[in-house]
């Protein structure tokens, strides 16, 4: 058996950059023009893109977070965010174990997925018939 | 649960709103490497594709393949088995055993003869069919009998796709992969040692939504996940041009995260997802962890030369050989590079169509 003696060994860990964290800022911005010019909506999936340690959480912080935040609870917690820039949103998707399904920024005036859909709206009317019948009995 | 409900009737029956099924599409096409755009589409897919059997027949194999699709968390293997598919065999995670679970594979192929997915981990053993047996029957029977009425081949794992471990030489049982054994079906190779769980759910997840094989390479394995390059992909990939690298494992050079080539990554010779999707739900990789990649996605990768020599040292032994070797690495790496973006824009076309 040794001795017991803790030996310090420095460790730093790789700081440089795949270099797609400026063409990502890029592709935000044409994006963002095109949902000024023409309401078209972007979704960019962040695990498609390789990532050094500690880059994504750069992205995230360049990016800030703005005045909206919201959760959505479906198939486990959804957290997103609309960033300092307005119209670009931040989105983890998260299952009921709260590990990560997804990551996506999505450039447009509300996710979509916030939305109230269009199937549920149905059903939204028949619950509410529901309720107003309960309440004349 | 009915078995011919689709998989937007499962899911609703589950209690799953719109919501969470357009969530459960999003976080699918990630899966499956797709864009973002063909969520909708998906959507529609899921929405109307019937559950199909599933059969998943384990052979010469350590089990780590069925450990790593355990671990997906996008989607849980709990979606699946409830939702997407109707896993009708698994020695692993069924409650039958004995003749109860032989009588349930007998009846899961006549029912839906000529439409259920086969998955097969582990390798079949010809050079004496007798080393693996599962209820007297030999894999190598097991294997022709079932796939006889499935609609495509899934081989999951390195054993599976090419051999793997027990194909090592001198591969004393004689173990092959299933493509060298089954020749008239679809076979789709999923191989690693394990592959990543997310890339084995994603190739289920494709097979599952658009009733069809995605795009294969030259060794049977899906484009999408296996298409990069490890070394083209890696983040360390600076160091390398820079000709920066760690000599051993505890040196300046691997304190500082520098290029593993010398201490002998497989990286460049490797075709996986790992680099970019990499594992525990894209935590690390071994390459960031500090180890070499051993190219385990590869066929032969254990018989292809020690793990820790340099990939050139096989043909260069002596220090200026290597270092030749390195150089001329680093000009092929270029070349390798732009191959790479080619064929990605290529793909990015075709997916526009």
């Amino acid at each position: 058996m040794g001795s017991g003696k803790t030996i310090e060994l420095p460790v730093e860990t790789a700081a440089h950059e795949t270099g797609n964290v400026v063409p990502l800022l890029h592709e935000i911005r044409h994006a963002l023009q095109r949902l000024v010019d023409s309401g078209e909506t972007t979704v960019i999936d962040l695990r498609s893109l390789p990532m050094a340690p500690g880059e994504e959480a750069r992205i995230e912080e360049t990016l800030g977070k703005g005045e909206v935040e919201a959760t959505l609870n479906a198939l486990g917690p959804s957290k997103m965010h609309e960033t300092s820039i307005p119209g670009v949103w931040w989105i983890v998707h998260c299952n009921e174990d709260e590990a990560v399904m997804g990551k996506f920024i999505e450039v447009a005036r509300v996710p979509s997925i916030l939305n109230a859909q269009t199937d549920d709206l149905q059903v939204g009317v028949g619950a509410m018939s529901e309720l107003l019948s309960e309440k004349d009995d | 649960m009915k078995k011919d409900q689709t998989v937007g009737e499962a899911l609703r029956q589950r209690g799953v709103s719109r919501r969470g099924f357009l969530k459960f599409c999003a976080a699918t096409a990630s899966m499956m490497a797709l864009s973002p755009a063909l969520v909708p589409k998906i959507a529609r897919a899921l929405e109307n594709a019937r559950r199909p059997s599933v059969i998943w027949l384990s052979f010469q194999e350590c089990t780590g393949c069925l450990e790593s699709i355990t671990r997906s968390a996008s989607p849980t293997i709990e979606d699946l088995i409830f939702n997407v598919i109707s896993l009708d065999y698994q020695e692993v995670l069924q409650a039958a055993s004995g003749t109860h679970a032989e009588e349930a594979r007998k009846a899961a192929m006549q029912e839906n003869h000529g439409k259920y997915l086969l998955v097969v981990d582990g390798s079949i053993p010809v050079g004496n069919p007798d080393y693996s047996t599962i209820a007297g029957i030999s894999n190598l029977d097991m294997l022709k009998e079932t796939a006889a009425g499935a609609a495509a081949i899934v081989s999951v794992g390195s054993c599976a796709a090419f051999g793997g471990i027990p194909h090592a030489n001198p591969n004393p049982t004689g173990a092959v992969g299933v493509s060298e054994i089954i020749t008239d079906k679809p076979i789709i190779n999923v191989p690693g040692c394990p592959p990543i769980p997310a890339v084995i759910t994603g190739v289920l997840a494709h097979y599952l939504t658009f009733g069809k094989i995605p795009e294969l390479d030259h060794l049977g394995r899906p484009v999408a996940f296996y298409g990069q390059n490890i070394h083209d992909r890696c983040y360390r990939r600076p160091f390398y041009e820079r000709g920066k690298f760690a000599e051993t494992f505890d040196d300046e050079g691997a304190r500082k995260g520098w290029c593993l080539y010398k201490l002998g990554c497989k990286g460049p010779i490797t075709y996986n997802a790992c680099a970019v999707t990499k594992w525990n739900d894209g935590v690390s990789f071994p390459i960031q962890s500090g180890h070499g990649c051993l190219g385990c996605s590869e066929p032969n990768f254990w018989d292809k030369g020690s793990f820790y020599r340099p990939i050139s040292a096989g043909m260069w032994g002596t220090p200026e050989g290597l270092a030749a070797a390195a150089v001329a690495g680093a000009a092929i790496g270029v070349g390798s590079a732009l191959a790479a973006r080619s064929r990605q824009k290529k793909a990015s076309e075709e997916e526009g169509a």
